[in-house]
């Protein structure tokens, strides 16, 4: 694996101009956070979301479990500024400045599209990357952006296919390396791997694990994969309407809440 | 009667060795065909890929129902009631998809079932509803060089719109909240663009006609996404087989003396099939 420390694009996320006294390793800052406060959703009336407080480091992965229905993807939804809500969503970088608009590498759970549409992966960068429309060709720099994105996830070699002839594995690859390009302050994965066999999930979640080292991430992923995602998180949420519950896997997994919840029967 | 912007228009028209060349009503329906084929072409890309066939077949029915507007407030041209009619049809039928309560395709063959009759209704009221039918069938041969430039000026103003919302569209139709992590309000593109299609199947439908102009849309693009291999192919043989789909449909008309839309809808048809075959394997291994 190359060093993240030649990637340019990387920069942006731990910015030059951190001052020095902090003292703060590069490949680990800890020090960027994103911050919910009191996040709350309703919908006609009924409260989906209540009292969120969750604070999401960079190097870390927060893994938000729940039941249908519990308010993971109305999170998700919070966090990406499609929803009304309660409360606040602050983002804090290295230099303990709030970016206007941080970047928010998004992981989407369902994709929407027609797969006998013509679209190619490098055209999905390009619509995502460039302001010159997909339609009339993609400009070289698009295209060695697109590569070294999905050379981030071991995909480079589907820059050229079409979405609809990937397999579901390859298709997360494919998003998980547009998610990453650029570097985001978050990045945020709704249910990345529902349709994935236990073996590609297992290798999704390492390669996760293995990005989120490298590039110091905050990441923000929602599942009820609860006993693979046990062994990969920093951290688990588990979410009913409210946190009932957060804390280290270990922790969590010996909430009876939790264990009633995902019918566990005796401790993994 | 020529009129001087369209001088050399006809100069160069007056060298081809062709019967219909030799007519002005043909060489203004030539530029006309040149102008609205391409431009249904590209937006029909975007139309094919977010399933918006239906709605632009309601928008172009609802025309009816601008008309007989028209007629109600005594507008001497009716196209500014169409308009109108059509901008608000596909303000109500994004508020009816986006509440939620109805499925896409129920929320629009209702509104298209009410406009249309409600269009009949108020027209054939009078007993004269024979004098509309030219919107049915279209009227291409009867364009006017004034016609002509306010679709040139049409075809700028949207291509140029359609190409800085492309993105923000394509990411969309890809996860709707995929595009809303990369781009600002992309729900306001696609609500810009529907409004921009409704005003361009309206503007179009004089000549091509009420009754087949959703086919120009959908055809060329369904054949371009036959030969396509990403989404440039995708766009250019969209433009270039409704170009030649407007062509061959409009000399046809002249020689066999048919309705000049439908004569298009069924060269661009012809061309769908053709790719159909390519596909399948027909012409190439």
């Amino acid at each position: 694996m190359k060093s993240s420390g030649t990637d340019p694009l990387r920069q942006r996320n731990l910015p030059e101009e951190v001052p020095a006294h902090h003292g703060i390793a590069p490949h680990s800052c800890g020090e960027c956070c994103t911050t919910l406060r009191d996040i709350g959703v309703r919908y006609h009336g009924v409260p989906v979301l209540e009292e969120i407080n969750l604070h999401l480091h960079c190097g870390e992965l927060t893994a938000v479990i729940g039941e249908n229905g519990a308010g993971k993807t109305t999170l998700i939804r919070c966090l990406l500024g499609e929803i009304p809500h309660q409360g606040e969503v602050h983002f804090l970088d290295a230099a303990h400045r709030r970016p206007d608009s941080p970047v928010i590498g998004y992981v989407p759970q369902h994709l929407s599209f027609d797969r006998e549409s013509p679209v190619r992966v490098v055209d999905l960068f390009a619509a995502a990357l460039s302001s010159r429309p997909a339609c009339l060709g993609v400009s070289s720099a698009v295209r060695a952006q697109a590569l070294e994105g999905l050379s981030r996830t071991g995909a480079e070699h589907l820059a050229r296919r079409l979405l609809g002839t990937l397999s579901g594995g390859e298709l997360q690859r494919v998003l998980l390396g547009l998610a990453l390009t650029p570097v985001p302050n978050l990045l945020v994965l709704d249910e990345p791997v529902s349709g994935v066999d236990h073996r590609g999930r297992e290798k999704f979640y390492a390669l996760l694990s293995q990005l989120r080292r490298e590039y110091d991430l905050a990441v923000l992923l929602v599942s009820h994969d609860l006993a693979t995602l046990s062994r990969f998180a920093d951290r688990l949420v588990f979410l009913d309407r409210r946190v009932v519950c957060e804390g280290t896997p270990s922790q969590v997994l010996q909430d009876p809440r939790v264990r009633q919840a995902f019918s566990l029967e005796s401790p993994l | 009667m020529s009129v001087s912007w369209l001088d050399p228009w006809h100069r160069l028209l007056g060298w081809l060795p062709f019967e219909w060349a030799g007519y002005e009503f043909m060489r203004l329906a030539l530029l006309a065909v040149l102008l609205i084929s391409p431009l249904l072409g590209a937006l029909g890309t975007v139309v094919v890929a977010n399933r918006m066939a239906f709605f632009s077949e309601a928008v172009g029915h609802a025309a009816f129902t601008g008309i007989a507007l028209g007629v109600v407030f005594g507008l001497a041209n009716p196209m500014w009631s169409m308009i109108g009619f059509a901008l608000l049809l596909t303000l109500a039928i994004t508020w009816v998809r986006r509440r939620g309560g109805l499925s896409s395709d129920t929320a629009i063959g209702l509104v298209m079932a009410f406009t249309v009759s409600l269009g009949i209704v108020i027209l054939s009221a009078g007993g004269d509803f024979a004098r509309y039918t030219k919107f049915l069938i279209g009227d291409m041969l009867g364009i006017t060089a004034g016609d002509v430039a306010w679709l040139g000026v049409l075809a700028l103003v949207v291509l140029a719109l359609f190409f800085i919302f492309f993105n923000r569209l394509l990411l969309a139709c890809v996860s709707p909240s995929l595009a809303g992590s990369r781009w600002r309000h992309p729900g306001a593109a696609e609500l810009f663009f529907s409004a921009m299609l409704a005003v361009v199947v309206t503007l179009s439908l004089p000549w091509i006609g009420l009754l087949v102009i959703n086919a120009l849309l959908i055809l060329p693009a369904a054949a371009a996404r036959n030969l396509a291999r990403g989404t440039t192919s995708f766009f250019v043989w969209a433009v270039l087989l409704s170009l030649v789909a407007g062509v061959i449909g409009l000399v046809v008309s002249f020689y066999a003396s048919t309705a000049t839309g439908a004569t298009i809808v069924l060269a661009a048809m012809g061309i769908y099939l053709l790719t159909l075959l390519g596909r399948r394997g027909v012409f190439v291994s």
